[in-house]
C-alpha cells in the first residue's frame, strides 16, 4: 500500500483506521501540494518539448496518455496486492484500499482510452482499432467497472470485499497481457520504448517531460487514493453510527419515560 | 403515479446499481464480438448496427425479471393490485415499465453512440442506431413486462422471462435494424421501418400493460 | 356500513380449507380470526381483500359511501411489510401515502404515534424487525381506509408497542371502522367477535 512505503515502520499501527485517518490528515496537504507542483513543472516541460518530426504537435498527447496508461496498470496492481491483503492477512484497511482505488483506476483507464483515441484519429485515421493493446486495456476498463459493481452490490462490506478481492486477483492475469501485448502481437500500437532492455529508445528531450508527468500523475493518484480511503472509512463510520442510532430509537422506546 | 415512478427510479439507482450492471453487460457483449468475427474494421462497421441492437436487446432483458418479483417478495405487489380502483392496474404496470426503462435502458441508448465508435461506424449510422434504439427499446421493456408478470411467482423465473420474451421481440429487432441500416445504406428506406418501429412501441404500450395486469391479478395467491 | 360474508368457501390446491363461512361485522366492530397454522386465516383475509377468488359465496361491503367496492375500502397488512429496504422510512411512507391517497395523518405524526419519532431519514433496511412492523403499522395511519385487514399484526412487536397498537385499533373502531384480524396472540380488543377456524383436522 502507498502509505506503508511512506512510513514503513507504521505498518501495524496503520491497521488501526483512526491512526490512518490522522496520518492521512497530516500527509494529504503535502502530497496534494507536491503533486500540483510536479504536474505544473511537467506541463511546462511538455509544452516546451520539441515537436516530433513525423507526428508534429500530436506527440504531446503522449505526455498525458502514457502516464494514464501506466497508472491504470499500477492501480490494478495495487488493488491486487490489497486483495491479497484482504484474503490472506485480513488487513482491515486492505479492503478499504482496494475499494477506494477501483473508481480512480477506472477513471485513469478511461482517460488513457480517450486520450489514446484522440491520438489515434490523426495517426491511424480511426478512433479505435481492435488490436491487442487497445482491446486488453478496454477489458481492463470493463474489469474495473465489474469490480466497482460487485463491491457495491452487497450491503455487508466484509462480504463484498472478499468477493471483489477474488475477482481482482483472477483479473490480474490481464495486466501482463496488456504489458506484453505489443511484443507478443504485431499491432498498430507502438512497442514499449521507455522501459526496455538496452536502454530507452526515446529522445531525452521527450523522455524527461514524460517522466516528470508520470511522477506528477502518480503523486496525484496517491493523493486521490488517500482521500478516497479517508472518505470510505468515514462513510463506514457514518453507516455504523446510523445503524446504532436506529437501534437506539428502539431502546428508548422500550423504556417509556 | 408520479410517486410510483420516482420510487421505482430511485430503487433502480440505489439497490446495488442495477443500471450500471446493464451497461456493463452491454459493453461486454459488444467487446466479445470483435473476438468472434475478427478485428476487421470494414466488417465491424457493416454489422455494427445489428450488433448494437442485439447487445441492447439482451441487456434490456437483463433486469426485467425483477420488475414485479421484488414487489411480490416484500408484499408491495398485493397493495399495488388492491389499489386497482384508484390506479388502474395496467397504468401501474405502464408506470413501472417507464421507470424501469428510464433507469435501466435509457443509459444503454446513451452508451450506444460510444460503442458505435468502437465498431467504427460512420456518424450517420451511429445516429440512426441510437435513434432507433430510443424509439424501439420501450417496446422490449413493455413486452418483457408480460413475461415478468407471468413468471412473477416462479422462484427461478429469470431465465424463463428471457425465453418467453425473446421470440416476441423479433419484430422490434427486424424493424429496428432495418431502420438503422436505412439511415446509412443507399436505396434502403429509413422512414418506413422507423414508423413501423414507433407503431410497435405504441401498440405494446397498450397491449403489454393490459396483459401484464391480467397476469398479475392471477398471480396473487 | 357493514361487512357481510355469505356462504364463503375456499380451497387450496383442490383441498377445501373452509366452507360455508358466514359473518356480519357492523361499523365499529371487529372480528378476530383464530386457529392453528394452515387453518385458512390468511386465506380468508386475502379473499376479503380481493386478492384470492373464493371457491363459492361472496363478501361485500354495504354502505361504504366513498368507496365503490370492498377492495378499495381495505387496508391490508400482510406478513410482509411492503417496504423497500433501500429507501428511507420517510420515502417509503410518502410513497404509500401518495399511492393510496385519502391522506389522513402526516408522516411525522404517524411515526410519532407508533413511537418512532426521529427515525424517518434512516433506510428501512437498518431497522429491527419490531421497528419495521411499526413503520408498516404507521402506513395504516397515513391514509384512511374504513376496513383494516390485519394478518398477525403484532408479530415481532414488544409489549409496549402491542398495547399501543391495541389503542390504535380501538380508536379506529370508535370512528366507526371495521377490523378483521388473524392472530393467535390476544390483541386486547374487548367485545370483538371471534371466529375460530378448525383447521384441516
Amino acid at each position: 500500500m502507498s502509505e506503508t512505503t511512506a512510513q514503513p515502520l507504521k505498518l501495524l499501527d496503520l491497521a488501526n483506521p483512526a491512526r490512518f485517518l490522522s496520518l492521512a490528515g497530516m500527509l494529504l496537504p503535502w502530497l496534494a501540494g507536491l503533486s500540483a507542483l510536479v504536474l505544473a513543472i511537467g506541463l511546462t516541460m511538455s509544452i516546451n518539448a520539441p515537436d516530433d518530426y513525423q507526428q508534429g504537435m500530436t506527440v504531446k498527447i503522449m505526455f498525458i496518455h502514457v502516464p494514464f496508461a501506466w497508472l491504470s496498470m499500477m492501480c490494478y496492481t495495487l488493488m491486487a496486492l490489497a486483495a491479497l491483503g484482504t484474503l490472506v492477512w485480513r488487513h482491515p484497511l486492505a479492503d478499504v484500499c482496494a475499494k477506494a482505488a477501483a473508481p480512480i483506476g477506472a477513471a485513469f483507464t478511461a482517460l488513457a482510452l480517450i486520450t489514446g483515441s484522440l491520438w489515434g484519429k490523426p495517426m491511424w485515421g480511426t478512433w479505435w482499432v481492435w488490436d491487442a493493446r487497445l482491446t486488453s486495456v478496454f477489458v481492463l476498463f470493463l474489469m474495473y467497472l465489474g469490480i466497482i459493481a460487485l463491491s457495491r452490490a452487497l450491503d455487508d462490506p466484509a462480504k463484498s470485499a472478499r468477493a471483489a478481492a477474488v475477482l481482482t486477483l483472477v483479473g490480474f492475469v490481464n495486466i501482463p497481457i496488456i504489458k506484453f501485448s505489443v511484443d507478443w502481437w504485431n499491432t498498430l500500437h507502438q512497442p514499449a520504448s521507455v522501459l526496455r532492455a538496452g536502454g530507452s529508445a526515446i529522445d531525452p528531450s521527450l523522455l524527461w517531460p514524460l517522466l516528470v508527468m508520470a511522477l506528477g500523475f502518480t503523486l496525484l493518484f496517491f493523493t486521490l487514493h488517500m482521500m478516497a480511503m479517508r472518505n470510505e472509512i468515514w462513510r463506514r463510520r457514518v453507516i455504523a453510527m446510523r445503524r446504532m442510532a436506529a437501534r437506539k430509537a428502539d431502546q428508548s422506546e422500550a423504556q417509556p419515560a | 403515479m408520479n410517486a410510483l415512478f420516482i420510487r421505482d427510479f430511485r430503487l433502480a439507482l440505489r439497490a446495488g446499481g442495477g443500471a450500471l450492471v446493464g451497461i456493463l453487460f452491454f459493453l461486454a457483449v459488444i467487446t466479445v464480438v470483435p473476438f468472434g468475427v475478427g478485428p476487421d474494421l470494414a466488417l465491424l462497421s457493416r454489422i455494427g448496427p445489428a450488433i448494437l441492437w442485439i447487445g441492447a436487446l439482451l441487456a434490456a432483458l437483463l433486469g426485467l425479471d425483477r420488475l414485479f418479483q421484488a414487489d411480490r417478495e416484500d408484499g408491495s405487489l398485493d397493495l399495488l393490485v388492491m389499489a386497482a380502483d384508484r390506479h388502474m392496474l395496467s397504468v401501474t404496470v405502464l408506470v413501472k415499465c417507464l421507470a424501469h426503462w428510464t433507469a435501466s435502458v435509457l443509459p444503454l441508448v446513451a452508451a450506444a453512440p460510444l460503442l458505435g465508435l468502437f465498431m467504427n461506424m460512420p456518424p450517420t449510422a451511429i445516429g440512426g442506431t441510437a435513434l432507433t434504439l430510443l424509439v424501439g427499446t420501450p417496446a422490449i421493456t413493455l413486452i418483457g413486462a408480460v413475461g415478468a408478470a407471468l413468471a412473477v411467482s416462479l422462484p427461478r423465473g429469470g431465465l424463463l422471462v428471457s425465453v418467453i420474451v425473446l421470440p416476441l421481440t423479433v419484430p422490434v429487432l427486424i424493424f429496428g435494424v432495418s431502420a438503422a441500416y436505412g439511415a446509412t445504406a443507399k436505396g434502403a428506406p429509413f422512414l418506413a421501418p422507423f414508423l413501423i418501429l414507433a407503431a410497435i412501441t405504441l401498440f405494446f404500450a397498450v397491449i403489454g400493460p393490459l396483459a401484464a395486469a391480467a397476469a398479475l391479478k392471477l398471480s396473487t395467491d | 356500513m357493514r361487512l357481510l360474508a355469505r356462504n364463503l368457501s375456499a380451497e387450496r390446491s383442490g383441498e377445501t380449507i373452509f366452507a360455508d363461512l358466514e359473518f356480519v361485522i357492523e361499523a365499529g366492530g371487529a372480528l378476530i380470526v383464530t386457529g392453528p397454522n394452515g387453518a385458512g386465516k390468511s386465506t380468508l383475509l386475502r379473499i376479503i381483500a380481493g386478492l384470492l377468488p373464493p371457491l363459492s359465496g361472496s363478501v361485500r361491503l354495504e354502505g361504504g359511501d366513498r368507496f365503490p367496492d370492498l377492495q378499495s375500502a381495505c387496508h391490508y397488512l400482510g406478513h410482509t411489510n411492503a417496504m423497500k429496504p433501500a429507501l428511507s422510512v420517510q420515502e417509503n411512507l410518502a410513497f404509500w401515502q401518495d399511492f393510496n391517497g385519502e391522506r389522513r395523518m402526516n408522516i411525522d405524526e404517524a411515526l410519532d404515534t407508533v413511537g418512532l419519532e426521529g427515525i424517518d431519514h434512516f433506510p428501512f433496511g437498518y431497522l429491527s424487525t419490531g421497528q419495521k412492523r411499526r413503520v408498516s403499522i404507521a402506513k395504516l395511519l397515513v391514509s384512511y381506509r374504513p376496513v383494516w385487514l390485519l394478518d398477525e399484526p403484532t408479530a415481532g412487536l414488544d409489549k409496549v408497542s402491542e398495547d399501543r397498537f391495541a389503542g390504535f385499533m380501538r380508536g379506529h373502531l370508535d370512528e366507526g371502522g371495521i377490523i378483521v384480524a388473524a392472530t393467535h396472540l390476544p390483541l386486547g380488543l374487548d367485545g370483538a367477535q371471534e371466529l375460530a377456524m378448525r383447521g384441516q383436522g
